[in-house]
């Protein structure tokens, strides 16, 4: 049986098992390697994409209960005030949770043009970060709220 | 497409050579490694630094990037030579190759304390470098890249730069040094402009000129902070882990090894995997199976479905019998007493003493271990996020039953290392099952719940502190500190023994540390426990920067004495450089300006891996609950190449040692980690995050790391402003169970 799912605007088709979390097939399935894996229990924020525009963790979507089109990283394209922001402040260092922090901040941007560090340390919350870039997000996260927030 | 593709190692041996259409430089002259160190002076072997294409300029760094900007800094010393656009050059991972030894690895054998270092140990350590060459030693770690590359990675620019201008010079008819170059084109006196890439392939054929390196004075990139090279990759979703890689026809593969630390496997039943939905294979791992599917997932849900019989631990059982074991170490003779200084044997009246003891913890790294390996036609092909590559092909090499020949690495991107990347069982994994699968590509991701009950833990430690004031100063400082060693965990995995000899890794951070007391002594005892245990992020310092500076302040405060100040007495006659930071974090936190009710500071200096770094932490109470406001860190790493990049690693080193100081904790039952995912083994969120301050000072006459240093005094920083705070002295961790800092 396959199923169509649409991420970052291009319909696929997959004949993954339909309880298989997105995550695994936007990484394994579609090749979209953007998407890390952490933990696969929505505790670290690695995963997280938007579905029908609201940021989700990817290893809790049942592959079958998609409920509309995702994005992904690397739908976003590169040229958002975010990850404009996120360059200016040399936020990365090992990089992996970034994928996540990045989709995270857009949802918060996108529902809120301009948080306070309260808003902003509520929405990141549940987006770990090892080598502790914690400063840099917010910074970057003003900055972008600044330059015209998620899109 | 990696610029590396076609190199062998015979190439990189030969050394100028030309790579995929370019040439490949190495231009350093420096005696023939490995192979003949007895006849140094014949000839020059050439260390391929850098790939010049006519696509570009390829910058070759010989370490890891985990994160901590290594790519970038490492670039910089050679393009502050090569007078390239540092924007448009792309950065790779050397290959495994012994001329990529880590020379600054040495810099720790001398069991002497760094900051009391005279100039001829200096020379003595430098000399040592020759050791790291002769073995080959191709390992990231110990902060020590810059320190390595200092020299060396400008003089492979600077040749190749003059070289350049020497196949120049020929076809213009003028002499070399009426040449100029910028940005990657050699400019004659009439302006006639050659890009590098016309003259690589004639420049990489000939013997390299004699090159001096430019003064600082002249820098345009060195000493400031650059746009990180890997930046763009890691914000767009396009940096490659080693587990993102992708190859036609590819399966997934994921393991699971008995829980029960030291056990194996009685025996298996893999039809109940096998019968689920993309399962394909179940093969036996010897102490646990591997589960080859469709995808990762299907891989993850059938290996839990294997039917397996685990064999029981040798561990002890518990905690209890855990701790009994490192207790037991201090009634044996010290393995080392690299500190004894007068005589601690008669204490005076009104000393004081305390036990400490400090958890297992885990690395705990973002990305979970994982490779990617593809048998084909007999040669097997690996990406893995690695801190050793050669050790990584060898390992390879016993599980796949290859030859080393037979095995090429590639070094991927790190979703974290903090230690945890310089093991090879992942690596070793996947070898093990590519080679049962000819032609198929094999992806290797493990859970989050594989990686942290299979870590290689930072050990569990007690300490057994003893000390006097005398006069207001201190008068005796006795420390034994117990615990496994990681020195002989680790160098028995890799070389099948244990070194003999003073462990100086076991004791650093309490040894070497900068204070006149004229009676004192560490005395470091090796325990038997036979957890899995290895390098993380600070090692030795991780535990006995808490026990050293958590111990001062208990004499401070025995002594009636302001803690800065009574550190800065102490600190100020032994090194003017370790005083520095101490003064600095006094003046940035505001530390002799009172608090309002409800708040304190609490401060801590360990001098590692070459640098000195301060920390004062700043609490407040809210509600029931103690918020960390603030922290001050002031490092003295000497010169300071890429001061964004430094900043960088001091908050990454405080927030990691404030993460394990608060929340971390493993513990075992039956030789099982209890903790399994984030919910057991938390970090700091951003909300937990203190605001943060780092001050950069250069008055260190030698360069120091600046990877690590930020973690040791990040700990004992934060139990001592909770002494202040509450006046309740922690001397155990973690934190979270002496008080609410709103973490869980």
């Amino acid at each position: 049986m396959s199923i169509t799912l649409t991420v970052n605007e291009t319909d696929y088709q997959t004949d993954a098992a339909p309880d298989t979390p997105l995550l695994w097939v936007l990484r394994d399935e579609l090749g979209l390697t953007g998407t890390k894996f952490g933990c696969g229990i929505a505790a670290c924020g690695a995963c997280t994409v938007h579905v029908d525009g609201q940021a989700v963790r990817s290893c809790q979507v049942r592959l079958g209960d998609l409920w509309g089109p995702v994005t992904t990283i690397e739908g976003l394209g590169g040229q958002t005030p975010l990850q404009a922001a996120w360059e200016r402040h040399q936020v990365a260092q090992c990089g992996y949770c970034q994928s996540g922090q990045i989709m995270q901040a857009a949802d918060l941007l996108s529902n809120n043009p301009a948080p306070t560090d309260e808003d902003i340390d509520a929405a990141m919350g549940g987006n770990l970060c090892r080598c502790g870039t914690y400063t840099a997000i917010r910074a970057a996260i003003h900055d972008a709220a600044k330059m015209g927030g998620a899109q | 497409m990696s610029r590396l593709g076609t190199i062998t190692r015979r190439t990189l041996l030969v050394g100028a050579v030309a790579v995929v259409g370019g040439a490949a430089f190495g231009i350093y002259q420096v005696r023939k490694p490995v192979e003949n160190p007895l006849a140094p002076d014949q000839g020059a072997t050439l260390n391929p630094y850098v790939i010049i294409d006519q696509s570009g300029i390829t910058i070759i760094a010989p370490r890891a990037e985990m994160g901590q900007g290594v790519h970038t800094t490492l670039a910089a010393l050679v393009a502050e030579e090569l007078d390239v656009d540092f924007a448009g050059i792309r950065v790779e991972h050397g290959p495994p190759s012994a001329a990529y030894y880590n020379g600054a690895l040495m810099h720790g054998a001398l069991p002497v304390a760094d900051y009391a270092m005279k100039a001829w140990q200096h020379t003595v350590v430098g000399g040592l470098a020759a050791v790291s060459k002769l073995l080959g030693l191709q390992v990231t770690g110990g902060s020590t890249s810059t320190v390595d590359a200092y020299e060396k990675m400008r003089y492979a620019g600077a040749g190749a730069r003059e070289a350049l201008k020497a196949v120049a010079a020929d076809r213009l008819g003028v002499d070399r040094s009426a040449l100029r170059t910028e940005d990657g084109f050699v400019i004659a006196p009439d302006d006639t402009r050659i890009a590098y890439a016309d003259l690589a392939e004639d420049a990489a054929a000939r013997p390299v000129p004699d090159v001096d390196l430019r003064p600082q004075s002249d820098w345009k990139l060195l000493g400031r902070a650059l746009p990180r090279s890997d930046m763009r990759a890691k914000i767009t979703g396009q940096a490659q882990y080693a587990t993102d890689i992708q190859l036609p026809g590819m399966k997934f593969a994921t393991v699971r090894i008995c829980p029960h630390l030291g056990g194996g496997m009685a025996g298996f039943d893999p039809a109940p995997a096998l019968a689920m939905p993309g399962v394909e294979q179940v093969f036996d791992m010897g102490n646990g199976v591997a589960v080859v599917a469709r995808n990762t997932w299907a891989a993850m849900e059938g290996a839990k479905a294997v039917d397996v019989t685990w064999t029981d631990s040798p561990l002890p059982a518990d905690m209890d019998g855990m701790f009994a074991a490192i207790e037991a170490a201090f009634d044996a003779e010290p393995n080392s007493t690299l500190r004894d200084d007068g005589d601690v044997s008669a204490l005076p009246d009104g000393a004081i003493s305390a036990e400490y003891r400090v958890p297992f913890l885990a690395h705990s790294t973002m990305e979970p271990q994982g490779a990617t390996a593809w048998l084909q036609d007999g040669h097997l092909t690996i990406w893995a996020g690695n801190q050793a590559p050669r050790l990584c092909v060898q390992k390879a090499a016993e599980t796949s039953g290859l030859n080393e020949d037979a095995i090429t690495l590639h070094t991927t991107f790190m979703g974290g290392g903090f230690g945890r990347r310089a093991e090879t069982d992942a690596v070793a994994q996947v070898a093990r099952i590519a080679a049962a699968m000819p032609g198929t590509p094999i992806r290797l991701t493990w859970s989050r719940e594989e990686d942290m009950r299979h870590d290689f833990y930072r050990p569990a430690a007690m300490a057994r502190m003893q000390g006097a004031v005398t006069g207001g100063r201190i008068s005796h400082f006795n420390a034994a500190i117990a615990a496994p060693s990681v020195t002989h965990a680790a160098m028995t995995r890799i070389m099948g023994r244990a070194p003999g000899g003073s462990d100086k890794g076991h004791v650093e951070g309490a040894f070497d540390q900068p204070y006149a007391i004229p009676n004192y002594r560490v005395a470091g005892h090796l325990a038997e426990l036979d957890v899995p245990i290895g390098f993380w992020r600070s090692v030795g310092a991780s535990f006995n920067g808490f026990f050293h500076e958590s111990f001062i302040d208990e004499l401070a405060h025995a002594a009636g004495a302001d803690p800065l100040a009574f550190r800065l007495a102490h600190v100020a006659p032994e090194s003017a450089v370790a005083a520095g930071v101490l003064t600095r974090v006094r003046e940035m936190s505001g530390w002799d300006t009172a608090l309002p009710e409800g708040r304190a500071r609490g401060v801590a200096m360990t001098w590692s891996f070459g640098t000195p770094t301060a920390v004062v932490i700043e609490l407040a109470r809210d509600g029931d609950r103690i918020r960390m406001d603030r922290a001050f860190m002031a490092c003295d790493p000497g010169l300071a190449l890429d001061p964004g990049i430094i900043r960088a690693q001091m908050e990454s080193g405080l927030i990691y040692g404030l993460s394990a100081a608060v929340l971390g904790e493993i513990t075992f039952t039956d030789g099982r980690a209890d903790q399994a995912n984030f919910p057991d083994y938390d970090a700091l969120r951003m909300v937990n995050v203190p605001r943060i301050e780092v001050a950069i000072l250069q008055d260190n006459p030698h360069m120091g790391g600046v990877g690590e240093p930020g973690t040791p005094p990040s700990m004992p920083a934060l139990a001592n402003a909770l002494f202040a705070l509450t006046g309740t002295r922690a001397r155990s961790l973690p934190l979270r169970t002496m008080a609410d800092f709103g973490v869980s």
